[in-house]
């Protein structure tokens, strides 16, 4: 148990550990990951409306630290960045020699991972790690995870029908459950890493009585009760898999802009592409990974044409990779329940809506007229 | 890895077979017909590019490559001396010794033949291990047939057969005309005891896989090598995806059974 008054002392032990302290901060509007140097960064006292297409932040009534649920940005930011140079190649005599890019600085805490995001990046962890990714495994090795329980859902939350949430049961190194009761604000700190232990050691915590313990579990099982969608997942990966020509597609074809934003806010989606960068004396290039989107026409462009030129088979291809073929590919669904796909749609095509539509049968093809 | 270009020979006005050597710390790699490297240029950037040459000599890296893009038309350009940069072996290849004892229909569109080749000196070298071989090759015009002096050698070989066929020829073309299915019935092959390799324009191969089903021959014994855009070749990009498979990792080469029901959707 962490008193509410101690919580710098925590901040303050990451940093001596060691560690880069990123997590929840305030910018333009939105709750987005950032460098954590004092506990005003966090977004103390704020909360986040979400729905479909919609993202407002709003006071709370209480002076809460970890009031909200998750934002546009994901941890992938740090574990495969938006864009990063890869190598630099120079020109020799008639060759050219390739340096790989260092990997340098601190090892990342992240403060404030939710359930959803333990998971997604789990699967990242698959993903990354099936291709033997460097990159990825040099931003994530030495990481820690400093867990936060929901205690509360968004508007657009479904990690509960996805099984990943909103409780955080392992993989952890720290995991705080925030409970704020009248008069009293403090953490329960759960310990799952020696890592995460020998942060602590030095740190004002008092043992958790049965009654902490029961309010912790009482904050997890409030926000599983309030999840803002709901997903059935029963065979999803056939349903997506069996299910291309079904009329839905076409649906929401209309609605989708083909924008992307879905797959950027997304934190399992890892599409990315790669640049060639070089210098105007030609002597020296860089080499670039950035990501991409299965939205974007260019990205299945073979032979100069595109293989997917409608936008139908482009949603259709990031809907039953993400809850269908993502099974045989990884062992694992590629969603995680964030809701951040919903929330970020410019046209608020909601991902659960669209689920329950495929499971109704295709209505019989209209009879033609002779 | 460094590669440099020992030899290059134009095929056509636009295609050239480069043959590369390990350049200074680099290995030679060996490789299993059917398998593909990325090839970069440098400053340009990188490109799948399958491999042509003969897998019993990895230290001669063959590779035939159209001008199509920036990166492919570099390499269409490269001199004798010149570095280039090679990563590979990669993907799943022609499943040769799946298909021993059993006759072999290959059926190549374009530029689908260069990583056709690697297999067919393979069946070349162990002959007696396969039966007969059926060799269909089309291409747009007499003038984009590329291995032309090669063909004809094979042409001469007992036991097996070389078909060639074109979408527009002038009047100095004296063989057939047509798609590459109007060969196959002039193919003779045991249909359940053989094998079929194809690759080149998907449409093409998707109306030779149904017309050798139709022939007798079993769905897992036809195989397929996929196109699609690739960057990274480790199946970490998602360009390639195609179904549930990373054409770059579990492909390029499927059997016509598991990949059917996603050739027959319409932009998958």
């Amino acid at each position: 148990m962490l008193e509410r008054s101690g919580f710098p002392s925590l901040l303050a032990a990451l940093r001596q550990h060691g560690y880069r302290v990123v997590g929840p901060t305030i910018r333009d509007g939105a709750i987005v990951y950032g460098d954590i140097r004092e506990e005003s960064d966090l977004p103390i006292g704020w909360t986040d409306r979400q729905d479909a297409g919609k993202y407002r932040l709003e006071r709370r009534a209480d002076r809460a630290l970890f009031g909200y649920a998750v934002g546009p940005h994901s941890w992938k930011k740090y574990l495969f960045p938006a864009h990063e140079r890869l190598w630099t190649a120079v020109r020799t005599d008639a060759s050219f020699a390739v340096r790989p890019e260092p990997v340098e600085g601190p090892p990342l805490a992240f403060l404030g991972v939710r359930a959803c995001e333990m998971a997604a990046i789990d699967i990242s962890d698959r993903v990354f790690g099936k291709a033997g990714d460097p990159a990825y495994s040099a931003h994530r090795r030495g990481s820690l995870r400093v867990a936060v329980q929901c205690g509360q859902a968004g508007g657009t939350c479904f990690c509960a029908s996805m099984g990943t949430g909103p409780g955080v049961r392992k993989g952890f190194d720290l995991a705080l459950t925030e409970i704020l009761s009248p008069g009293r604000h403090y953490f329960l700190v759960e310990v799952g890493s020696r890592e995460g232990a020998a942060v602590l050691s030095g740190l004002p915590l008092a043992p958790a009585s049965q009654t902490d313990t029961a309010a912790a579990e009482a904050v997890v099982a409030r926000t599983a009760a309030s999840m803002g969608r709901s997903m059935d997942a029963g065979g999803l990966r056939d349903l997506l898999v069996n299910n291309p020509e079904h009329p839905r597609w076409e649906i929401v074809a209309r609605r989708c802009l083909s924008c992307t934003n879905c797959t950027m806010a997304c934190p399992t989606c890892f599409c990315n592409t790669s640049e060639e960068v070089p210098d105007l004396s030609g002597e020296r290039t860089e080499r670039w990974r950035r990501w991409d989107s299965c939205f974007n026409s260019g990205f299945s462009a073979l032979h100069g044409a595109s293989v997917r030129s409608s936008t139908k088979s482009r949603y259709r291809q990031w809907l039953a990779h993400k809850l269908g073929t993502w099974h045989d590919q990884f062992g694992t669904s590629g969603c995680v329940g964030c809701g951040r796909c919903i929330t970020w749609c410019p046209v608020g095509i909601d991902i659960t809506e669209e689920v329950a539509a495929l499971r109704l049968p295709a209505p019989p093809p209209a009879e033609k007229k002779p | 890895m460094p590669y440099v270009v020992r030899g290059q020979t134009r095929e056509t006005p636009d295609t050239v077979t480069l043959v590369l050597s390990p350049g200074p710390g680099a290995e030679p790699h060996p490789f299993a017909p059917g398998q593909f490297n990325m090839v970069y240029v440098f400053g340009l950037g990188e490109v799948a590019i399958s491999i042509s040459g003969d897998a019993e000599q990895p230290d001669r890296l063959v590779h035939t490559v159209r001008a199509a893009g920036k990166v492919t038309h570099a390499l269409t350009e490269m001199t004798s001396g010149s570095t280039v940069g090679v990563r590979g072996p990669y993907g799943a290849g022609w499943p040769l010794s799946k298909v021993r004892g059993k006759d072999v229909v290959i059926v190549a569109g374009g530029l689908g033949l260069p990583p056709l080749r690697p297999a067919v000196y393979e069946m070349l070298r162990q002959r007696d291990a396969y039966g007969r071989i059926e060799i269909i090759y089309g291409s747009r015009s007499p003038r984009d047939l590329v291995y032309y002096e090669e063909i004809q050698g094979w042409r001469a070989l007992p036991g097996l057969r070389f078909q060639t066929t074109v979408d527009t020829a002038g009047r100095d073309w004296y063989g057939d005309v047509g798609l590459v299915t109007a060969r196959l019935p002039d193919a003779r092959f045991d249909p359940p005891n053989t094998a079929a390799f194809l690759c080149g324009p998907e449409i093409m191969m998707k109306l030779t896989a149904q017309a050798l089903t139709a022939r007798g021959v079993p769905e897992d014994s036809i195989f397929l090598s996929l196109e699609r855009n690739m960057k990274c070749a480790v199946g970490i990009c998602g360009h390639c995806q195609f179904g549930p498979e990373f054409v770059c990792r579990d492909g390029p080469v499927f059997p016509y059974s598991e990949i059917r029901r996603f050739l027959a959707v319409r932009e998958v």
